[in-house]
């Protein structure tokens, strides 16, 4: 006899709009930090984390750190709990966009007036 | 046959970390398809070596960003003492001419940026597909934004991938002690 395992027939999709979400809000903020240390040399010397690196190593890990807390957070909050799951998918969309844009150095310079 | 020691490290970042993290994420695509559509048979269970497939693809995107940051990046902006031939300073050497500075000011600073958005999109596909399979399998609404990241994720690492090797057959990283890989015939 073969077994089987009972799945539920609706989970939660909390946990992957917590993921999703974060996902986007950390890629976002890459792109936030990568503006705002260009723009400015005071924010740019605030990122030096590792000198041979230069900011770039600031941008990174404040952004993946921010990206893991955040989903942690909202994993803790969301936990079993089923969300209006277009909602947030839109959201963490609209964030991976705007990281997108904010990466892309012409409309960074855009941003800064240059 | 021989390579400087930057060459070689520059070639494992790329062609083994890169390269392989693009071909592991294209697979994955389309693996995300296949189960997108409306005639996909739901998989409850994960098979192993898909498990194995996905941690790999992560752990050499992971270490393509972290080796590209942490130990290629500081050979290419190391800051040339004045007089000296720029070989060794790929920075310098494209921003010294208005002709290549291109190369850095747009190629280098969008490809140091949006490379990041690869893993960390990536990770979070493969933690949906690896440890939320039940929501995966049940929401279509789930299946297409995770979809959706791996797709941003691919384009990310293929504008990454893509702009290393043009500023590397531009400007190469080359120094460090020479290896020889393979004995010269003459």
């Amino acid at each position: 006899m073969t077994e089987r395992k009972l799945v539920p027939q609706n989970p939660a999709n909390g946990p992957v709009a917590a993921a999703v979400l974060a996902c986007g809000f950390g890629c976002f903020m890459l792109g936030v930090l990568a503006v705002a240390g260009d723009g400015s040399k005071s924010f740019a010397a605030a990122l030096n984390f590792y000198n041979p690196t230069g900011p770039l190593s600031g941008v990174t890990t404040t952004a993946v750190a921010l990206w893991l807390v955040c989903w942690v957070l909202l994993a803790v909050r969301w936990r079993g709990k089923s969300l209006a799951f277009g909602r947030v998918s839109a959201f963490a969309f609209l964030f991976l966009a705007l990281s997108l844009l904010l990466t892309f150095p012409p409309f960074g310079d855009m941003m800064l007036g240059r | 046959m021989e390579v400087t020691q930057r060459e070689l490290v520059t070639m494992i970042h790329g062609m083994l970390f890169g390269g392989f993290f693009l071909l592991a994420l294209f697979g994955v695509l389309v693996l995300l398809l296949d189960g997108n559509s409306p005639d996909a048979t739901p998989n409850q269970t994960v098979p192993r070596w898909q498990n194995i497939y996905f941690i790999a693809m992560v752990i050499v995107g992971w270490a393509a960003v972290l080796s590209g940051a942490y130990i290629i990046y500081p050979w290419y902006r190391a800051v040339a003492p004045p007089g000296v031939d720029l070989v060794l300073y790929p920075k310098f050497l494209l921003t010294a001419h208005s002709s290549t500075a291109g190369w850095h000011n747009f190629g280098m600073e969008w490809k140091e940026h949006v490379a990041w958005i690869a893993p960390m999109s990536s990770t979070m596909v493969v933690w949906v597909l690896m440890k939320q399979r039940a929501a995966w399998n049940a929401h279509r609404s789930v299946r297409s934004t995770v979809l959706g990241f791996a797709a941003i994720a691919f384009l990310a690492a293929a504008i990454a991938g893509g702009w290393g090797a043009m500023i590397d057959k531009k400007a190469p990283v080359e120094g460090g002690a020479a290896i020889q890989l393979m004995g010269s015939t003459r």
